[in-house]
């Protein structure tokens, strides 16, 4: 026979002021199995716990129900103070009759009955109680990291600094990102690449980063501290270790190809490195513009006429370095946590038809003009129009390209385009001061350390014209563009001749982020941005233990900011790797393998990938739950139809109990 | 503003750059909170607000400023220079646009405000000084509203507030003085 012991909390007058308190002691004293029964004024006090401890070990309790607030709020405190006591924690059943009681109803009558039930409820539902241990599972000291932009780079070097193993992963030939295409940053105006190479070089050199670039995630299996992971090595045709990235193979290359790196603005060979402070400094082979890797592919159908056979590089490379026998490859590895750092691109202008669709060449956006302001861009960091090559003098900036535009589906704020528009405003006039700029803004939002005043600089100093309104139209008038917008500070429509329109293009998430977040597990928004596990008090953890997310991937950031996330990732990878086991929760699903048919109806409702395949010894398949992905959300139960599955501390016969109790009073 | 025609953005504002350098007042910064206009006591009589005259002088729309009812209607109280969270002192740019108005010989667009101004110099030139009665005539006569404020007459004629003979300050000569050489100085500057 248990012997039940049932505290109930005044909670001040949160609850005492509503629910006549020793009344609900009363009845408990006459409730089934109820041993002892008290109220304390604050349970969660350290006298309310004490005397909790106290009552168990004098009364020999070996149930306890505490009536007080939300479960949510101190069952973790009760159940360490039963533990202390010498009770099996999960021995503990929470009556909530604070935020389900006494703060939703007024007439103390009858706030004072349900008060009751719900205790009532709650002693048949602890009767049922078994005593439950917490598993320890072992995990792989190891992270990977998914995106080698800013965010990536720093999560890697304080994770690697920390002394645990890392794997950068990045689809490009190099790491840098989005920030090594930027010339300067706001709103120091530090030059980006001076910034940034330094640390894409620790990188490189860290002894505890393994660099895989040219790479790609393409399946994750497994759960916090012991995940495995696929990873694609692309094939670069160029033995990295015979390489020593002289730089004559991709001098020699005769082919051009619109550079992806200068936004197209300038061009590359077949084999190159993006950028000339490309970490690592090697280069790969573009397949699929190689002469002589599309000869090979003419010459297995011999359709249409013979492509000329090139292999320069391979005649000029002095150590032999061009290896086309490479093939895409899979490799497997272990992962104890997972950082997502896939970070952004800039949203397409060309659905604006009023802004010319992308039909004007002297239409550029803000990330091309970084290219054309760069020094190691496409016209060595001479500000040219396209249209001409020739210095714009009158320069029109249009903010909000793609942001808060519900029409084109982005109604946010890409965050960044009112800094950097400042910050291309002042530099244009450094580069010539002849340059008169014209800014279209809605608000100027620049929210940040420095950034008000940078802002303000853009205007005060370099005499930017900032006009309050959106464009409605540009069109191309002889070799200028006329733009058509309204002052509505003033309410009058404004005509001006513009050089060169800069569109501030918004930030959206890089293509196939969806598709990691389904392949790990992990909830996106509409605009694929990928969803923290809080948006205030948990920023880089995710739904899923193990897998973090930082950067510009969760939503629009600048540099400072991504910085500082994947710092905070790093420290929660960190705060992980360093534990020699992961304690699991008890209160997950088990299944009777007696009653399990093998439907598997529940692994296809389970939302955490928790369901396995088991065999029996009579060689029946059936399921097993993974009790370390398992969150005991109790969908499963739900979901079979045999009731072969039940969840752990809220066990199909302990509800039901708390039912039949209320229902016959 | 009445006026709804596009405005044409010219690269080079001299409007602007002329207000600047004349006033030694940074407009370009001003970002059009409207505190100044919000305060104004004189702004509900104005054609445009003090908001609407700095944007105008940013956007270089010299004509329809200068030509503006409110840089007349302006009191020169300063509740806006005073608040102003750019630091901008209009109530003295307000000033400057009246005389940038009156030396391109532009009629003022409150024309009564002129002549009041007019007619106190005048007083002041003459006896170094204001003499009341001669003001009230020479304003009277001038904005053609003869019998302005003659109710009052009496009243202040017997309680003696008004001196029926003009008094002259002992430095009446010193007065022209500074006349002159203010003259001189606006010459030099425009």
């Amino acid at each position: 026979m248990s012997r039940i012991g049932v505290f109930v909390c005044h909670c001040g007058t949160n609850i005492g002021g509503v629910v006549n308190v020793p009344e609900v002691v009363e009845a408990a004293r006459h409730m089934p199995l109820v041993a002892y029964a008290d109220a304390n004024k604050y349970t969660c006090s350290e006298v309310g716990q004490a005397s909790i401890r106290d009552a168990i070990r004098e009364q020999r309790l070996d149930r306890v129900v505490i009536a007080s607030c939300s479960p949510r709020m101190h069952e973790n405190t009760f159940r360490r103070t039963v533990a202390a006591a010498g009770l099996n924690p999960y021995l503990l059943e929470i009556s909530n009759i604070r935020e389900h009681c006494s703060w939703v109803h007024s007439d103390s009558k009858d706030a004072t009955a349900k008060a009751i039930d719900l205790v009532r409820m709650a002693v048949a539902k602890v009767a049922r109680h078994e005593s439950l241990l917490p598993k320890q599972v072992g995990l792989t000291k190891r992270a990977l990291i998914i995106g080698g932009g800013i965010t990536g780079i720093q999560a890697a070097l304080d994770i690697a600094s920390a002394g645990h193993e890392v794997v950068l992963v990045e689809k490009e030939p190099s790491i840098g990102g989005r920030m090594s295409q930027l010339d300067k940053t706001f709103p120091t105006l530090d030059c980006s690449a001076c910034i940034l190479t330094p640390k894409m070089v620790d990188v490189a050199q860290h002894p505890n980063i393994t660099l895989l670039t040219y790479s790609e995630v393409k399946e994750v299996r497994g759960f916090v501290g012991n995940f495995e992971v696929d990873i694609l090595k692309k094939a670069k045709m160029v033995d990295y270790v015979k390489c020593t990235g002289c730089g004559t193979c991709w001098q020699a290359c005769p082919e051009r190809i619109p550079s992806e790196f200068d936004m197209g603005l300038g061009s590359r060979p077949a084999i190159y490195i993006p950028f000339a402070q490309a970490v690592p400094n090697k280069p790969v082979i573009d397949i699929a513009n190689c002469r002589y890797e599309k000869y090979l592919k003419w010459k297995e159908t011999e359709e249409g006429p013979e492509p000329p056979q090139c292999r320069i590089c391979e005649g000029v490379c002095p150590t032999e370095a061009i290896d086309r026998s490479q093939k895409d490859e899979i490799i497997t590895e272990k992962f104890g946590a997972v950082v997502v750092t896939t970070g952004f691109k800039t949203f397409d202008h060309s659905v604006y038809g009023e802004y010319g669709g992308g039909r004007y060449p002297d239409v550029i956006s803000s990330l091309e003009l970084e290219r054309l302001m760069s020094a190691a861009g496409p016209t060595g960091g001479e500000v040219l129009r396209p249209s001409d090559g020739s210095h714009p003098k009158n320069v029109v900036f249009i903010q909000c390209v793609g942001s808060r535009d519900d029409k084109v589906g982005r109604p946010y704020c890409s965050k960044v385009c009112c800094m950097y528009t400042a910050k291309h405003a002042i530099m244009l006039r450094e580069h010539d001061h002849e340059v008169q700029c014209y800014v279209f803004y809605i608000d100027v939002r620049a929210g940040g350390k420095d950034f008000e005043e940078f802002a303000r600089r853009a205007q005060d100093e370099t005499g930017a014209l900032y006009l309050r309104g959106r464009v409605s139209q540009i069109y191309q008038e002889g070799k200028n563009l006329k733009v058509l917008g309204e002052d509505s500070l003033i309410g009058r429509p404004v005509e001006i001749e513009a050089d060169l329109v800069v569109l501030a293009t918004g930030m959206e998430p890089s293509d196939n982020a969806d598709l990691i977040a389904q392949k790990l597990n992990i909830s996106y928004n509409t605009y694929n941005f990928l969803i923290e596990a809080h948006p205030k008090l948990r920023p880089v953890e995710t739904q899923t233990d193990g897998i973090f997310v930082a950067g510009t991937c969760v939503g629009p950031r600048d540099i400072p900011d991504c910085v500082a996330h994947g710092g905070a990732a790093a420290a929660k990878v960190v705060a992980l790797l360093s534990q020699d086991s992961l304690t699991t929760d008890p209160l997950t699903s088990i299944v009777d393998p007696m009653k399990c048919v093998g439907c598997f109806a529940c692994k296809e409702v389970c939302p955490f990938n928790a369901i396995d395949e088991q065999v029996t010894r009579d060689k029946r398949t059936i399921a097993s739950i993974n009790e370390s992905l398992c969150k005991g959300c109790g969908l499963c139960v739900v979901a079979c139809r045999p009731g072969a599955v039940n969840l752990r501390g809220f066990t199909s016969q302990q509800l039901l109990s708390e039912v039949l109790t209320l229902v016959r009073g | 503003m009445p006026e709804t025609s596009a405005i044409v953005l010219e690269p080079t504002n001299n409007f602007l750059s002329f207000v600047q350098s004349h006033t030694g007042e940074n407009i370009t910064s001003c970002y059009q909170c409207g505190k100044c206009s919000a305060g104004c006591p004189t702004a509900y009589a104005m054609d445009i607000t003090p908001r609407q005259v700095m944007r105008g002088i940013q956007l270089g729309l010299k004509d329809e400023i200068l030509d503006s009812s409110a840089i007349w209607l302006c009191v020169s109280c300063q509740t806006c220079s005073l608040r102003c969270p750019r630091e901008i002192d209009i109530a003295k740019i307000m000033e400057s646009l009246r005389l940038f108005s009156q030396a391109e010989g532009r009629p003022p667009a409150q024309r009564e405000i002129a002549v009041f101004y007019s007619a106190f110099l005048q007083q002041v030139r003459l006896f170094g000084r204001l003499h009341e009665i001669g003001l009230a005539i020479t304003y009277n006569v001038l904005s053609m509203h003869f019998f302005n404020n003659i109710k009052r007459l009496p009243a202040l004629l017997t309680r003696g507030k008004l001196k029926l003979v003009p008094q002259r300050t002992k430095g009446s000569s010193e007065v022209r003085q500074i006349e002159a050489r203010v003259k001189e100085l606006e010459r030099k500057s425009s």
